[in-house]
């Protein structure tokens, strides 16, 4: 394995020490080679990706200190690394870490979600909280919990993997009229969310009471109900979903080229789509399976990154790292609003907070047009 | 199909939209007669279905001779109210669907879709959270102006402050303000659950009343409203060519889209404060007319005045049956017809020009 870097203005290298013609993408880049696999990363994206998930990491710690028994960092921090109080030990690790890890890996699949949708629709609308997918996992979690009344996260997890694969379909062929364009795809999404969002509150408000107040504050995204017993099967599927990605990003990288350009060079179109679709919708399944609805953190984290990143594309990794980020700053204030206020669902923060980031969006995007 | 052929082709003229072929007036009386059977089949029905069924002649007799029998009791308090409100509802998101829709040149608008409905909704559950509204003429005016606020709004941001909105854009701006009117709504009835189910509850959309006090008082200005659309409907077909060619056929713009939007804001500020918001009735019901009237706005909007109240009455109507002896809102079941409305629409070649 060798790694170059290289740095933005210089020239190209021609000396005996060059093993091949090098281009310059115009920033630095880091490239990485093995025998089998090479890959280029942006040396700026790298670093912001990095940064940004270490500031996700500092401010779910810090908030494994507040709560009910407020505990100092050096008490979160030897407790995590296994010292400390014994009592202390089982609020970290047993309360608190579960939540925190929700934070960060569902932040992460949000986001990485997003990305993956953004670039298929090439639409920074396009993102699985604004067509409508998870308004489909959601109604068939509802539809398992209040129907046939179990909560087991596997269950459950399957449901709102299916729901949101059969809408994601429906949404596809309804949208689909001898290819798919962006806005179409979006608002036949918002039609099928709309109806969805009719059966969610039937359902709700028709559910007897003691369930409707379980499913109320959940259906509003929360991760406080997060407990290892959930996450870790979560967990296990977002691994999957992670390495999935990471095999086919290349592939989407591709695909943003448009249908010809990327059948021209090599990508395996239909199998490739679809198999990104599938992920996907996986990442909102996932997690609403766990946390409920958390809305926006898909439409907004892979925009934001792409600025703060500076790169052309909408980048996975650096999408996720941005979800992280974003969910744990949802997740800082929810607490924070509990300690001092009330308890506020993560998921209602995001819709405020994100909506309005998404109303800028429409705001700049009417003006470009004119 | 030829109103659709002519949908599709952009008028290049007034005398294009207005002067009918011989084949568009059959088609307007065929519809007139068609819509006058459907609103009295539809009145027939919202007075007859429910969960304690009357035979028709039971009906019929409690309804011209109240006499205080269970028959009577039954049309007096529970049916004619609900049907009133059904009508009056129907007539005003229609009329305001089509207007809007005329206004912004997007096929797509509906009061709805454009948040009118997320803004009378969270005025409301401000009222009730900060003032201590519950009832009254106060809730209604609040949640009139929660309306008329949030169609302002949308109309801004749709536009980004200046010129006319793109359909598409529109729509995801209504869905990005109701998402975030809904979200701060949500969070204020976290504090006090059991204030605000009630107002959850009324968001739904329904058209089950006892009295008609709030019908009474939101019926002058809906009747003002519904003039004002048709005073301008002309001026409306001149619209429809663009604001430079209305200009210069004469047509005052700025003026008929402000008359417009004040028209539309009231129809569907007053509706929503009645009944919590009806969406996609303003979506589906111009496009049903059109099929009968063509492109002409005068007629388009003298239908929609008529037809509104046939879909919400039928809608309700449904809502009743579907899970008897429950209930389902009429606005949930409107959503659930109107929905492939839209997706149908947005299928269609022409989905972004009107």
């Amino acid at each position: 394995m060798s790694l170059y870097m290289r740095q933005r203005r210089e020239g190209p290298e021609g000396g005996p020490g060059a093993r091949r013609a090098v281009v310059d993408f115009g920033t630095p880049t880091l490239e990485l080679t093995t025998r089998r696999l090479s890959s280029r990363i942006g040396v700026r994206s790298l670093t912001v990706t990095l940064v940004m998930a270490a500031i996700a990491v500092m401010i779910v710690i810090a908030m494994m200190a507040i709560g009910d028994f407020p505990l100092t960092i050096p008490d979160v921090l030897a407790a995590l690394a296994g010292t400390g109080d014994e009592f202390h030990r089982v609020i970290v690790i047993e309360w608190r870490l579960p939540i925190a890890l929700a934070a960060l890996v569902f932040g992460a699949l949000l986001g990485l979600g997003g990305a993956i949708f953004q670039s298929l629709t090439r639409n920074p609308l396009g993102s699985p909280d604004i067509i409508g997918f998870d308004a489909g996992s959601f109604t068939a979690v509802l539809v398992t919990m209040l129907v046939f009344g179990t909560r087991n996260y596997w269950t459950v997890a399957t449901a709102a993997i299916v729901g949101g694969i059969v809408v994601a379909a429906v949404v596809y062929l309804l949208a689909f009229r001898g290819g798919i364009q962006g806005f179409r795809l979006i608002i036949v999404g918002i039609g099928v969310a709309a109806m969805l969002g009719s059966v969610n509150s039937y359902l709700i408000t028709r559910a007897n009471l003691q369930d409707a107040i379980a499913v109320g504050f959940w259906s509003a995204g929360t991760l406080s109900r997060t407990s290892w017993s959930n996450l870790v099967p979560a967990m296990l599927l977002a691994a999957v979903v992670v390495l999935g990605s990471a095999l086919l990003a290349s592939g989407l990288r591709q695909l943003e080229l448009g249908d010809d350009g990327a059948r021209a060079h090599g990508v395996a179109l239909n199998r490739d789509r679809l198999l990104l679709m599938v992920l996907g919708v996986m990442t909102t399944a996932i997690v609403t399976a766990a946390a409920g609805p958390i809305g926006f953190i898909a439409l907004a984290a892979p925009q934001l990154a792409r600025r703060v990143a500076g790169t052309a594309g909408v980048g996975l990794a650096s999408s996720a790292a941005m979800g992280a980020l974003l969910l744990s700053a949802a997740h800082a204030i929810a607490v924070l609003s509990a300690m001092w206020f009330l308890p506020i669902p993560v998921g209602l923060v995001t819709v405020c907070i994100g909506g309005t980031y998404f109303i800028i969006l429409l705001i700049r995007e009417a003006r470009r047009h004119l | 199909m030829p109103a659709t052929a002519a949908l599709a082709q952009p008028p290049t003229s007034v005398e294009d939209v207005t002067a009918a072929p011989q084949f568009l007036w059959r088609r307007r009386v065929l519809g007139l007669v068609v819509v006058l059977a459907a609103l009295l089949a539809a009145l027939f029905l919202s007075l007859l279905v429910g969960a304690s069924m009357k035979t028709p002649a039971e009906t019929w007799q409690g309804l011209v001779h109240p006499d205080g029998s269970e028959a009577s009791l039954i049309v007096w308090t529970l049916r004619v109210p609900r049907t009133v409100l059904a009508v009056v509802a129907g007539t005003a998101f229609a009329v305001a669907g089509a207007l809007i829709q005329a206004i912004t040149r997007n096929p797509l608008a509906d009061p709805g879709i454009l948040g009118v409905n997320a803004g009378a909704g969270f005025a409301v559950t401000v009222g009730v959270g900060l003032l201590g509204v519950t009832g009254g003429p106060l809730f209604l005016w609040i949640a009139f102006a929660g309306a008329l606020v949030a169609t302002v709004l949308v109309y801004l941001i749709g536009s980004g402050g200046r010129g006319s909105a793109s359909p598409a854009t529109l729509v995801l701006a209504g869905v990005a303000l109701s998402a975030v009117l809904g979200g701060i709504g949500t969070v204020m009835e976290l504090f006090d659950p059991d204030t605000f189910r009630d107002v959850r509850r009324w968001g739904l959309g329904s058209v089950v009343v006892t009295d008609l006090s709030g019908v009474e008082l939101m019926l002058p200005y809906l009747l003002v409203a519904l003039v004002i659309a048709l005073a301008i409907s002309g001026s409306l077909n001149a619209i429809a060519l663009g604001d430079d060619f209305a200009t210069s056929l004469g047509a005052h713009v700025t003026r008929t889209r402000l008359l417009g939007i004040v028209a539309v804001t009231v129809l569907a500020g007053g509706g929503t404060a009645l009944t919590g918001g009806i969406a996609f009735v303003g979506l589906m019901v111009p496009h049903v007319v059109r099929w009968f009237t063509g492109p002409d706005q005068r007629w388009v909007i003298a239908y929609s005045a008529l037809a509104g109240p046939v879909l919400v009455l039928l809608a309700d109507v449904l809502g009743r049956v579907v899970v008897i002896p429950s209930e389902i809102e009429v606005g949930l079941v409107t959503a659930v017809v109107g929905a492939p409305v839209l997706i149908a629409l947005v299928r269609r070649k022409k989905a972004s020009g009107l």
